[in-house]
């Protein structure tokens, strides 16, 4: 069993610690030649993949580096519109990386304050009486599960400072707790 | 009270049944003494725009306080919204995407058509895998007795009695389907 990540979330929904153990990169680099056969287009400040799957590029992909530079954002390192680049003949042949991408911290804390709502709703929507949060969602590739504490304390957020803490004891801790439950092989009753 | 109802002979023949796992079947037998309680709670189905073109309950103990229109909007919603997240969490390229969350109590099972129809069955927890069910409401079910009439495929929601009590026939069939004592 692997363990990708771990995600400590308040009780408000904010995500205060984050950590990933192990974050599997597919990335596929090819040269291209004009004109590219993949469709791209903008979505959340990246360059992905629409329309067009070949040789490991699936739709979805961003577009990770240009010419064995890393890109940033929606532009080259040197500041050109990616799309605008790449519609330019001159620029060919030209070597893209593509793969998935890696999610910033403001996209970990969206994704948890969004969990946070989906744990609730998943309770709400229960045809049965007395039913807990999302405990455990599965998909074909990976399993999350989701602990929920008994601890109504509330101390976080009347504390100013950022809400992600950063411990190294912790860290460790958590980092030989993965350890031992990846080899333990299991994760849960039923799992 | 009958626990499992015959199939009528239309259906044996159109449906491909699934070998009955070992755990299925001593699930059941253990359903027969009362010890757990299988059962299907509900079941919606969605168009691709979030309508939704069915529902029914068969055990459902609990309602979601608000009115049905909002209950089914939230559904989608929250559906929508998993997939959103799963496909930007998972850390690998997915496939078939989400496929069922559990609670405490039950279990949500998800299948989606590719042409966008949503299948969303509530179970309870020691049903691990209705896949093949929907996916057989799916072909069996929806493709033969909705899409192939002229009549029901072009209104906007599912008003077919031969394909209500068929589904509720079905259900009522499952090996994990047992009906609550009063």
């Amino acid at each position: 069993m692997v363990i990708f990540s771990v995600y400590v979330v308040n009780k408000a929904g904010g995500l205060i610690y984050q950590y990933d153990n192990y974050v599997p990169r597919a990335e596929v680099e090819k040269t291209f030649s004009y004109p590219l056969d993949l469709v791209l287009k903008h979505h959340d400040e990246k360059v992905v993949v629409s329309f067009g799957q070949r040789d490991g590029i699936r739709v979805g992909h961003a577009v990770l580096s240009i010419n064995g530079v890393d890109v940033v954002g929606k532009n080259t390192s040197e500041g050109k519109d990616i799309l605008e680049y790449l519609k330019d003949p001159s620029n060919y042949p030209v070597s893209i990386r593509f793969g998935r991408a890696r999610l910033s911290s403001n996209e970990k804390l969206m994704l948890a304050s969004m969990f946070h709502s989906l744990f609730a709703i998943g309770s709400q929507l229960s045809p049965e009486a007395g039913s807990s949060g999302i405990e455990m969602l599965e998909t074909d590739v990976f399993k999350l599960h989701c602990f929920q504490t008994l601890t109504v304390s509330n101390n976080h957020t009347s504390n100013p400072c950022p809400l992600i803490f950063r411990c190294e004891l912790f860290d460790q801790n958590l980092k030989s707790a993965l350890e031992v439950a990846e080899k333990a092989g299991n994760f849960g009753a039923g799992s | 009270m009958t626990r499992r109802s015959t199939p009528s002979s239309e259906m044996v023949a159109n449906r491909t049944t699934p070998p009955l796992e070992p755990s299925l079947s001593i699930a059941r037998e253990r359903a027969g003494t009362g010890e757990t309680q299988m059962t299907v709670h509900n079941l919606y189905i969605f168009d691709r725009n979030g309508n939704c073109l069915y529902y029914n309950e068969w055990n459902r103990k609990k309602q979601a306080g608000i009115s049905k229109d909002e209950e089914y909007k939230l559904m989608y919603g929250m559906l929508f919204s998993i997939r959103s997240f799963v496909s930007k969490m998972s850390p690998l390229d997915m496939k078939e995407g989400f496929l069922s969350f559990q609670t405490s109590r039950y279990r949500l099972h998800y299948y989606e058509t590719p042409s966008g129809l949503k299948f969303v069955m509530n179970t309870d927890l020691s049903v691990s895998n209705a896949r093949e069910t929907l996916q057989h409401i799916y072909s069996n079910l929806y493709v033969e007795l909705i899409v192939k009439n002229p009549v029901c495929s072009s209104a906007p929601s599912l008003d077919s009695e031969v394909f209500s009590s068929r589904l509720d026939a079905f259900i009522r069939a499952l090996p994990y389907y047992s009906p609550r004592a009063a």
